[in-house]
């Protein structure tokens, strides 16, 4: 079979979801978010509601998430994003509200927006990414770095006795009422990828029941903030990552 | 049909909001202005007209409900009084950066810090000149009677939406706790799904095919196309100052001697007014509607009438450098103001117009 050939409609098994627009990802190569916005846009456009969804983009290296996504999108200011997810939904309860947020924009600014947002039980999808850094502005410690682990504002490794411990997230919120699924998932392989895309779409079917709020976390890599190329930063959010962050599911009210 | 009642200011706000047809109301309480969510949340606006009324977590939270609220194209307002509206004010420059119209009331306490929970005029600057970071301008209204309390609700939505801007309604605790009659408007139906579609083309509605996608965002990392947006904001503020600028004049006309003063102070001048006439000292008053913008041009006019202009205000003087500005160096212009939350008598008024401009 021919390249041509290949490139026939007839010959695709795959192709883009028209839910990406054909702008260049601003994302360094290797890096999960080019994953992560193609299976939310996947998972909307399968279940057919993108003319009903408005997402909220963040601060931090998906802050132009807007430019990428081809719906109706709101920019929110630095960890504020649940807090407009929430009058969106409450004035819209027939759209779909998400928001897309780091862990800098979610774990540290905003950690007051989501844990109320998540212990009101806003009918909305949080998709939370962490890379453990602060990517966008130059590899600074994040409240997700773990013990240990460098970064400009941490030179010498985490120490946890002086700077604290990282926030688990994703546990955190599981305790409050008004989470209805959390979890906790990568998309390194393709194997993950696919697990993660079934996250999604759970989260956005919740939505869809009005069950309350979804909280998917996929644990990321950044390449640039760990000083480490693509290959060996996924080895390394293997082995240091998921032991403090491990995958799977920690609530399901089914 | 207009209905007449008793009402605090804080409760007609509250009361003018829902019949103008607002969506929701995102706030968080303060003293002095927690009425207003305390009457939206006993008067049940979601059985009445499908509002949302909502308590924050903080008022970061509310303001940025407003901004989600507002990027939808709904009429969503938000009250708080000054620390609580320092806190808003990240979220009031995003919304005035990504043109979202919303209304702002700010029932003003004394400060700076925790300061007092007595009436004060001290966040003047703060509203007329920015408040939160960039180059931005709000519509400020400043009512001094419970009924402006009302009519500044629906006028607020009516000019947010008109310039896609934010409007701040800058009342005081005196305004927010008096009791007063006041006339009501009759209920305005909330904005339909297709209304707002056709009036705010530019909402976060849901993209359908026949439409491109819509963004709401004060971001444009390109300099270049920043600055044309700076451009473009000021090119609208220019324009309400051509056509929003609202002012009182009271016996303004044979005056020797002017009073600028907004809010609660203009009440109290306008008694000291009327003791200094009954003197047959000819005073006028001249009371600013819009602070924002504010009426340089008829306060320039009467510079050339008068002998000289005292300002009065609940701060360590604010308005008077516009005052000033106004006025440049043709007459004499002093303040006369009592700070910390308390509020002028009229005599002192009096004494100070005779002391500071008169004999001064």
């Amino acid at each position: 079979m021919t390249k041509e050939d290949i490139r026939k409609p007839e010959n695709l098994v795959y192709k883009k979801t028209e839910l990406l627009t054909d702008k260049p990802l601003s994302y360094c190569p290797g890096c999960g978010h080019g994953t992560a916005h193609r299976i939310v846009m996947e998972v909307l456009e399968e279940m057919d509601i993108q003319d009903k969804t408005i997402g909220i983009a963040p601060v931090g290296c998906s802050v132009l998430a807007y430019e990428f996504m081809n719906i109706d999108m709101q920019q929110a200011a630095h960890g504020r994003a649940p807090a407009l997810a929430t009058a969106v939904k409450r004035l819209n309860p027939d759209k779909f509200v998400f928001t897309y947020q780091g862990d800098g924009d979610l774990a540290a600014i905003g950690t007051a927006e989501t844990i109320h947002a998540c212990n009101r039980g806003e009918n909305i999808v949080i998709i939370f990414i962490n890379n453990g850094i602060y990517g966008m502005t130059g590899g600074q410690m994040a409240p997700t770095t773990l013990p240990g682990m460098k970064s400009s504002t941490s030179p010498y490794g985490r120490d946890v006795h002086m700077m604290g411990n990282p926030l688990k997230m994703t546990e955190l919120v599981a305790q409050l009422p008004g989470t209805i699924y959390v979890t906790r998932q990568a998309v390194h392989t393709p194997a993950n990828v696919r697990k993660t895309k079934k996250a999604i779409r759970k989260a956005f079917e919740n939505q869809k029941l009005n069950k309350g709020l979804s909280f998917v976390e996929i644990v990321s890599n950044c390449n640039s903030g760990w000083k480490m190329n693509p290959v060996q930063a996924n080895e390394w959010m293997v082995e240091n990552m998921f032991p403090f962050y491990p995958l799977g599911d920690i609530k399901v009210n089914d | 049909m207009k209905e007449l009642r008793l009402m605090k200011g804080n409760e007609a706000f509250a009361e003018a909001a829902i019949r103008a047809g607002a969506d929701g109301y995102f706030g968080y309480p303060i003293t002095p202005q927690s009425e207003v969510m305390e009457y939206l949340m006993a008067e049940k606006p979601h059985e009445r007209t499908g509002m949302v009324v909502l308590q924050a977590e903080s008022e970061v939270a509310a303001i940025n409900m407003v901004y989600g609220g507002a990027a939808c194209g709904k009429r969503v307002l938000t009250s708080s009084s000054s620390p609580g509206i320092s806190l808003k004010q990240e979220g009031i420059s995003y919304i005035a950066g990504a043109e979202l119209p919303c209304v702002i009331l700010n029932v003003v306490r004394g400060g700076p810090g925790l300061g007092t929970i007595q009436p004060s005029q001290s966040d003047y600057f703060q509203s007329t000149k920015g408040g939160g970071h960039g180059d931005y301008r709000m519509i400020v209204l400043a009512p001094s009677s419970v009924q402006e309390m009302a009519d500044f609700a629906r006028l607020g939505f009516d000019l947010a939406f008109k310039y896609r801007n934010p409007v701040l309604v800058l009342s005081d605790g005196a305004i927010g706790q008096m009791m007063e009659k006041v006339e009501l408007d009759e209920q305005r139906p909330r904005f339909t799904e297709e209304e707002i579609i056709k009036n705010t083309p530019w909402a976060t509605t849901g993209k359908t095919k026949d439409r491109e996608r819509n963004i709401i965002t004060s971001l444009d990392l390109d300099s270049a196309k920043q600055e044309l947006h700076n451009h473009a904001l000021q090119a609208k503020y220019k324009l309400m100052q051509e056509q929003e600028t609202r002012y009182e004049m009271i016996s303004c006309e044979d005056a020797d001697y002017l009073i600028v003063a907004y809010g609660t102070s203009a009440r109290i001048s306008q008694k000291a007014v009327d003791v200094l006439r009954a003197d047959g000292i000819k005073v006028g008053l001249l009371r600013p509607i819009t602070l924002f913008p504010f009426p340089t041009e008829i306060i320039s006019k009467l510079a050339d009438q008068v002998k000289g202009i005292l300002t009065v205000e609940m701060s360590a003087g604010q308005m008077i450098e516009d005052v000033k500005l106004a006025v440049g160096c043709r007459v004499k212009v002093e303040h006369f103001g009592r700070m910390g939350g308390i509020i002028p008598s009229p005599t002192e008024v009096v004494e100070a117009m005779q002391t500071k401009i008169i004999g001064g």
